[in-house]
This record gives structure tokens, sequence and C-alpha cells, in this order.
């Protein structure tokens, strides 16, 4: 036999080479829409409204047919509310027909037992239900109205209709921590798989992170609550930064952003994180020539993401090769240097950095704001009535006269006459019957 | 986990998406999401030569892995028989 | 020394630091942070 010998086999850390960045993302999260059903107060992509510029059915299976050429493996179709497309399902079906595997990420209020019974039929599709309380009081503090209630409906389709694997997944904040053996008990009531996702600053998450953030005692809590659980509850990796307290949680341990994953918004903009919405992290759009994978390939803005990072401050920390410094997205949107540690440092360090920062008016602001303007949203029934609540105003001791009154009677009341005796003219009396200046 | 049986046949799983890297590859597995990396591009051409291979240890060879070595790509065999990327077949 | 110099060095006996199975590593598709 003449074969050549091969070089001796050498394995080096993945971390380390995955930190240089691949040809194609393993996997990536896809904005489908920022349309949405509800108003969470955390939402990391701002949603609610759509956007005009979406994309068309086609430019989204264009964007699946370059998936499929890269070998994307695992897509996680969220939005705002994805299923609240009118292509969604035939988005979803032609993703698995190309060899892209699928989760979707949805508050439940599509999951019907018609849709269920169609989803377990499909081998390659990931359901993840999202629901950040036990309780519906927890979580509709949140979430909103009967979002509890919308969310456990779907938990019992997906499992009368015989799916498995479906997940829960939760987004830990001070108020749910105390619940975490409850979300387990729910989990395995639904035959559901569990997982605890960090919170972050991003999008409307930065104007609750302060008063929603795990305090450290609470961090510690849920470390030690994962490590019990092993491999039964996901992360999404999303608490590498917590490996500082001791053994690594499952999963790379590392931020993918612009190295083995990505987000693809809803216009078609990429940005390096779904948490990093700021043009800061914007690499480029798929409407552009050469599509997703020149984006991905040639962006200037990945390139820097997957030379070697500098620890900075953190280097001389002896945990800086487990927490790697921690979340990009959550150091940006709190205002901290890039190259110093994680607002929420397990060491603390962040802590102190953010104490000592001069003020919170300069903090980066999520691109764009497709919130709701009214909070919670209208029902979207087409020509329905407009919803009015009809109460009497208080302060108004008659009924209002409108200013084309000709009676010179009109705003007549017993105070009135007292004031008669003053030099105030009856014109400026009139309104001191009430006239509405703005409609309720 | 345990080495695979050298004189074994083996082949990948149909489920199972071979990425090629540069440093070796990724698997996945669509059925367990499961991911593989390869941390070796030798060990890529030894498992995809599986299915052509009368028995691993002939695909280990045709990869050209030298006899010292052959217990290391056995065992990462193993580890690949255990999470499904590889079926066993008929000899 | 930068880190990506420190992986190419080989030393010793490669025999020797060479894991039983680090030639494979796995992790579930849900261990990649950054996807929600």
């Amino acid at each position: 036999m003449t074969t050549t010998a091969a070089p001796p086999p050498k394995a080096m850390r993945l971390v380390d080479h995955f930190e240089l960045g691949l040809d194609a993302p393993i996997c990536l999260t896809w904005e489908l829409t920022y349309a949405c059903n509800l108003s969470c107060v955390h939402c990391l992509s701002s949603s609610g409204r759509r956007d005009p510029r979406e994309l068309s059915t086609e430019e989204c299976k264009a964007v699946i047919d370059e998936l499929e050429r890269m070998q994307v493996f695992y897509v996680n179709i969220g939005g705002g509310e994805p299923t609240v497309r009118g292509d969604f399902w035939e988005l979803l079906d032609y993703a698995t027909a190309h060899h892209v595997g699928v989760k979707f990420s949805t508050n439940g209020i599509k999951i019907t037992p018609e849709v269920a019974a169609r989803l377990a039929g499909n081998d390659y599709v990931d359901v993840q239900i999202s629901l950040d309380g036990a309780t519906a009081e927890v979580n509709d503090f949140v979430r909103g109205p009967r979002s509890y209630e919308t969310a456990l409906r779907a938990l019992q389709n997906l499992s009368d209709a015989g799916m498995r694997n479906f997940k829960i997944s939760v987004v830990c904040t001070r108020q749910n921590i105390p619940q975490l053996d409850d979300f387990k008990e729910i989990a395995d009531r639904y035959g559901a798989q569990l997982r605890l996702t960090r919170l972050r600053p991003s999008g409307r998450g930065a104007d609750v992170w302060d008063e929603l953030h795990p305090t450290p005692e609470q961090q510690r809590e849920l470390y030690d609550w994962l490590v019990a659980h092993g491999e039964d509850v996901l992360t999404g990796d999303s608490f590498f930064h917590l490996s500082a307290y001791g053994q690594a949680l499952p999963g790379l341990n590392l931020c993918g952003a612009g190295r083995v994953v990505c987000l693809i918004d809803p216009i078609g903009d990429v940005y390096a994180c779904p948490f990093a919405i700021h043009e800061e992290f914007l690499a480029g759009n798929v409407r552009g020539e050469g599509g997703f994978r020149t984006v991905w390939r040639d962006s200037p803005l990945f390139a820097k993401l997957r030379s070697p990072q500098s620890g900075g401050a953190c280097s001389s920390c002896q945990f800086f090769d487990t927490c790697k410094g921690g979340c990009m997205a959550a150091k940006f949107f709190t205002g901290l240097p890039l190259d110093g540690p994680d607002p929420e440092c397990v060491q603390g360090y962040g802590e102190q950095l953010l104490a000592e920062r001069a003020d919170t008016l300069g903090l980066p602001k999520h691109s764009g704001d497709h919130s709701h303007r009214t909070s919670p949203p209208r029902e979207r029934s087409g020509t329905g009535p407009v919803r009015l609540t009809l109460s009497r105003r208080e302060d108004l001791q008659a009924p209002p006269v409108s200013a084309c009154a000709e009676d010179p009677l009109a705003g007549f009341t017993a105070d009135f006459a007292e004031g008669f005796a003053t030099k105030e003219s009856g014109a400026d009396r009139r309104h001191q019957g009430g006239i509405r200046s703005e409609t309720a | 986990m345990s080495p695979i049986d050298p004189e074994s046949a083996w082949t990948l799983h149909p489920q199972v998406s071979v990425r090629p890297e540069p440093f070796g590859a990724l698997l996945y597995h669509f059925g367990t999401r499961k991911l593989s990396f390869l941390k070796d591009r030798t060990l890529l051409a030894v498992v995809e030569g599986l299915s052509d291979a009368a028995t691993a240890r002939d695909a280990c060879e045709a990869a050209g892995v030298a006899d010292e070595h052959l217990p290391t790509y056995l065992r990462a065999l193993g580890t690949l028989a255990e999470s499904r990327m590889l079926m066993e077949r008929a000899a | 020394m930068s880190r990506s110099e420190q992986l190419v060095e080989p030393h010793g006996d490669v025999e020797d630091v060479i894991e039983t199975d680090s030639l494979v590593e796995e992790v579930s598709i849900d261990g990649m942070c950054g996807v929600y």
C-alpha cells in the first residue's frame, strides 16, 4: 500500500478555533417579522409593529436557499411573533424540505390543536414556547394579560398532539428566579424541555434591566441550580459568564456573535447577534449583491470579531479564560467598554464599573423601535369597534359648553353667579363649565 | 464509551450532515440535534471512507493513519458510534 | 505569544497528550450563544 502517511493527530481547543470564525454559521437567529400580538416589557427586538420593508416570501426563500448551500444546520425563527406572518407555515415547510433544521420561538398564539398535529408530524421542526413566570402573576407582569394562559394552552396542545422535545424558554429575572423548580415542574408536566436564558439590556430590555436583572445572590442560585440539573435543562449557552463560579455549564462557552452565529432581521439586516441590534454590530444586508453569504464572509465587522481578541482589562483576571469577558451586548448597552468586565461579572468588577459610570444619559440605543404605540396593543380585528371607556369627569360641575354656544346663560352655575360681581368677563367665565380640550 | 472493533463495518447515519472545515469537520445529526466537531482532517477522511471500506481498520489505513495512531482513531469512532453519528453495517 | 501561536507548537510526545476522545467534541445544537 502506498498511501501517504497522515500527520500525527493533534487536538486543539475548539473554543480557540471558533473565535477565528467559520466559512458559514453553524446556526443563526432569523427574526421573520417585527409584528407581534404582545408587547413584552423586555423585548430584545423592540417588536410590535410590522416594518414595511420586511423581506417578501420570495426573498425569504432565497435566504433559505443560501442557508442550504452554506450548510447552516439550524435556524431559530423568531421575531416579533413569527406565526403572525401569513407565509409562516409555507416558509417553515420550505426550510425543512431544504435541509435546514428549524426551531421557532413563539408566544403560542397560533398553536391550535390542528397546528400542533402538523408540527408533531415534522421531525425537523422544534418549537419553543416563551414563558417568563411559573404563575400568571409573574409571567403576565412582563408579557401582558392572558399571555400565560396562551402559553399553557399551546403547551397542552403540543403535548396532546404527541409532540416531543418542545421547549419552554424562560428569560431569567429577579422576579422568576425564585420559581426555577416550578418551571421544571411545568416542563415535566407537559413533557417539554426547560430552557433558561439570560436577560440582556437589549431592545426594550434596556428600560427594565435595572429593575429586572438578577441580583448577584440570585445569579449564584441560578448557577448552582443549573449545575445540579446538568444537561436536562438547556441554556442556549447564555450563561457562559457564570463559568467563572466553577465548572463550566454545558455548551461551547463562548460568544458566538459573528463567529458561529448571527442574526438576520426582518428587513434583511445582518447583525452579529440578536442582542446587539445596533449600527455598531451591523454587518450588511441580505438584499445586497452577493446575499447573505457575502455578508458573512466579507463583512469588515465580522473580520474584526474573528481576529484574536485581547482580554483588555480582563486579561489579568484568573477567570478570563473561562468567562471570556462575558457578553458583548450586555456591556455595550450598559455603556461599559467592550474590553472590560461584563455588567454581571461574577467577581463584581462589572457592578463596580457601573457604579463609577458618570451618568446613564449617553447609553447606546437599540436601532429602530417597532414597539406598539399603545400598550397593550389593539385587537387586530380589522374593522371591529374601537374600544372606548366612557366615564364622568369628576372635575366638572356642569355639562361642557360648546365654544359656539349662543345662549348668554350657557355655563351658568351658582358659583358663576357669585363671581358675577367681579370684573371677570362672561367670556372668560364660560369655560368654567368645563369644555373638554382633549378626547379620551 | 469504548473504541469500535477494528474489524467491524460502519457507515454514516443517513440523518447526519457533514461539513468539512479547515480544522476537520462539523457533523450535525438532524434527528438527535447533536453537533460533533472532528478536530482532525484525517479523522474526516476516515469517516467519509467508512461506507466503502470493508472494516474500520481498512478505512483508517486508506486515510493514511499510522499503526501507532490507530487506537486514537478507533476511540474517536467509538464516540461517534455512541452518539449515533455512525451506524454499524454488515461487513 | 498570541493565543493562536501557542496552539501550533507541538510539545513532547503527542501520544501522551491526546486524551481518549479528544479528536471529537460534542455539543447540543442549543449550545451556541447568540441564538435565543
